[in-house]
């Protein structure tokens, strides 16, 4: 059917012509809101006295933080104390999300349980901890549980090794000495020959159907070889044992209080969600699939690997993904209980002193945003891998 | 029965294998074969030891009675605590003589949330036209007045379980609408008006909640002009509401997505205009198949309300904080946090059971 000429249509009645002038319009008002923005920002800040720009970054930031990864001082830029927060944003995240997704799956799995009392008591610890805000679990884990503990004097102890007080908990420290980097090294040729080894058990698989013992020979490897490397090095490692000197512990790693509130309640709040994900994805596994492969004379091991856990995979995936990068924003909430992560010394403290509101909170906003981008878009790649082939 | 007589008939049997009553029950569920009788052996072990005293803290050791510190026996929970400063816990800084207009509004919230919930009332439609339009109105007259011959009550005064709810209510009335206006956005044909929206989106779901709530308390005044008096509250709504927008947005767009394309050509063919298409023929569909992630939203929205202590507002959280700091009351961060912890539960947990009953409910069981 020949298309009805275009002069009939009054202009403004034309999808075209109105999709142009309403993008027109949108992007005026854009450009208008954002000039009005900055018009205002700049004589606010005038009238404040600050001054733009991120040659705050090299002054000197003069204030101490209570936990850091690398060397920092009161002397040290406010570029540093940038990256001291990040690094701690960091560390809390992975321990978080270990952690969490530990916790998760055990939880996840005992639901579906056949016995009931666990399966209840994995449904009451999903019901108790996703409904109640993470902030209140964080307040409470430090708060009530964790200042709650004794002194450093009468602190819980784990075989005089393992201490827990109300300053943290307080573990032996690891000392390399030398001819260690031998069982590292031995550890990371481990790795790469159980990488290689398990491509290869791949292909000889796919060509002759035969299956090797993957998993077994992978964690023999890993953990044999830098044993025996350790041992024939002659065990090049001492521990520094923590001890009560005075009022307080000396030696050792402290795990500071706010690490710890904070680790707990962010792994235990996410596991309740994760263990939701997992239970979802269990289950949105056809039962024919199982009796399928209990057909074909597949043992149940070999059922929940090669056929439940694969299938079951493509539905977690996406959604953990979204609860590790959950997690990692989270961790901001560090701020309420004193945990110096990005957000509590640069988008607290470095703002309080320097003003610079913009800055700030642009390269905190940033950061974030980066790593939930790049987080996202490495578990597209994942995803896109593991999809079912469909025709 | 071949022939054989009535003598010889056999007796009745008890069936092969109990599977009822308490024995038969505990049968199958707990100790069916060694593995799965020793779990629950031990979780029962585990949960005994750790409910035990848990109970006989809070229930059977606390105290309930009195108004001062006086009333704490020590030996278990101490909910004088809390009762002694309930007013200030349920209204905030709210002065005394005026809380009856939070009553009336708390009021008429309960009774609009529980017409709406129940399937059988008549006329929800125009009662969800209120919620969403006049019971706003109503409650913002009410609550800050300066009209009517009612007092003003400014916003800094507001607290407690009351601002809770307000943020809450701002939240879920606002980020919906704006929500769905952003999935239609990013499904638009339009390339500028998507980017925008894609744009948005992943901006607001990137960065944490907290980063949105400080730059609206620190950043967002130095863009409006300086003489423009931009209360603390309404920045925070504004930030509260363009996060979960972008959330809801993206549960909008699953909906929307789930809808067979089949049914917007229909409607073009019938020579319906875009809004007419949307908002008589796809929205109520889409929106009907997400409802569960609609109300995840409204869940995770209300639990992140307690985020506002952070910027200096004084809600639920804040306020039983605050009175941990009292100097009358140190010591109660448990019960403090507990108590917390436990009406915060209570408002979500009724909302996941609700939405589980709606998704029954609608599940046309296909």
């Amino acid at each position: 059917m020949p298309k009805p000429p275009s002069s009939h249509v009054p202009l403004w009645r034309r999808p075209a012509f109105r999709a142009l002038i309403i993008q027109a319009l949108l992007l005026a008002g854009l450009v208008a809101l954002i000039a009005m923005m900055v018009g205002n920002a700049l004589s606010n800040l005038e009238a404040r006295g600050i001054t733009t720009g991120f040659g705050f970054l090299g002054e000197r930031a003069g204030f101490s933080i209570p936990q850091t990864l690398i060397d920092y001082s009161g002397d040290s830029t406010y570029a540093r104390t940038f990256v001291v927060g990040l690094l701690n944003t960091l560390l809390v995240s992975g321990m978080g999300i270990v952690a969490a997704t530990i916790i998760g799956f055990a939880v996840g799995i005992a639901r579906l349980s056949p016995n009931w009392v666990l399966a209840r008591l994995a449904s009451a610890f999903v019901e108790i901890f996703r409904n109640i805000p993470l902030l209140v679990q964080i307040l409470f884990w430090y708060f009530a549980v964790l200042q709650a503990l004794p002194s450093p004097r009468q602190s819980l102890s784990l075989m005089e090794a393992v201490f827990l007080n109300v300053r943290g908990l307080i573990v032996p420290a690891p000392v390399p000495e030398a001819g260690f980097g031998l069982t590292l090294t031995a550890l990371v040729i481990a790795i790469a020959a159980s990488i290689g080894f398990a491509l290869y058990a791949r292909r000889l698989q796919a060509r002759t159907g035969k299956a090797l013992p993957v998993y077994w020979c992978g964690a023999a490897m890993i953990i044999g070889l830098p044993l025996l490397a350790f041992v024939v090095s002659g065990a090049p490692l001492s521990w520094v044992m923590p001890e009560l000197k005075g009022f307080n512990f000396r030696g050792g790693v402290t795990v500071i209080p706010e690490l710890m509130a904070l680790w707990l309640a962010l792994s235990i709040y996410t596991a309740s969600f994760i263990a939701e994900i997992v239970r979802s994805g269990i289950q949105s596994v056809p039962k024919g699939q199982v009796e399928a492969s209990r057909a074909i004379g597949l043992s149940s091991n070999i059922t929940l690997r090669k056929v439940v856990i694969p299938q079951a995979m493509r539905v977690i995936v996406p959604q953990l993904t979204s609860q590790y990068l959950n997690l990692i924003k989270n961790s901001s909430l560090a701020t309420a209980i004193g945990y110096p992560d990005l957000v509590a010394v640069f988008a607290g403290t470095s703002l309080n002193q320097t003003g610079q509101a913009i800055e700030i909170i642009a390269i905190t906003m940033a950061v974030y945003l980066t790593i939930s981008l790049s987080v996202s878009a490495l578990m597209n790649v994942y995803n896109a891998r593991t999809l079912i082939k469909e025709r | 029965m071949q022939g054989t007589g009535a003598d010889t008939l056999v007796a009745a049997r008890p069936a092969p294998d109990s599977r009822h009553g308490v024995v038969g029950w505990m049968r199958t569920r707990l100790f069916n074969g060694p593995l799965n009788s020793l779990i629950s052996l031990v979780t029962l072990a585990l949960l005994v030891w750790g409910l035990t005293p848990l109970v006989q803290w809070a229930l059977i050791d606390a105290d309930w009675l009195g108004d001062s510190r006086e009333a704490c026996s020590g030996e278990g929970a101490c909910w004088v605590f809390i009762s002694a400063r309930f007013e200030t816990i349920v209204y905030g800084f709210y002065p005394a003589a005026e809380r009856y207009r939070v009553d009336i509004t708390l009021a008429l919230m309960a009774a609009t949330i529980a017409w709406l919930a129940i399937p059988r009332m008549p006329a929800r439609r125009w009662v969800v036209v209120f919620a969403l339009i006049g019971f706003p109105v109503i409650a913002w007259l009410l609550l800050v007045g300066g009209v009517f011959d009612l007092p003003y009550v400014p916003t800094r005064r507001w607290g407690g379980l009351m601002l809770t709810l307000t943020v809450a209510t701002v939240g879920i009335v606002g980020s919906l609408p704006l929500g769905v206006i952003l999935a239609l956005g990013r499904r638009s044909k339009m390339p500028l008006v998507r980017s925008l929206c894609i744009v948005f989106i992943e901006f607001w779901r990137g960065v944490p909640l907290i980063t949105v709530l400080f730059m609206a308390s620190v950043m967002l005044p130095l863009f409006v002009p300086s003489e423009v008096e931009f209360n603390k509250l309404l920045r925070a709504l504004i930030g509260i509401m363009f996060f979960w927008s972008a959330y809801m947005a993206e549960v909008v767009r699953g909906g929307l997505q789930a809808i067979p394309k089949g049914q917007e050509e229909a409607a073009k063919a019938l020579g319906l205009s875009y809004w007419r298409r949307m908002g008589l023929i796809i929205l109520p569909q889409a929106l009907k198949l997400v409802i569960p992630g609609i109300v995840n939203t409204f869940i995770a929205l209300f639990k992140d309300t307690s985020l506002v202590l952070i910027i200096g507002l004084f809600d639920l959280l804040a306020i039983i904080r605050a009175g941990l700091t009292d100097t009358d009351w140190l010591g109660f961060a448990t019960e403090g946090y507990v108590f917390a912890a436990l009406m915060f539960w209570v408002f979500c947990f009724s909302m996941s059971r609700y939405s589980q009953y709606m998704e029954r409910r609608l599940h046309r069981g296909h």
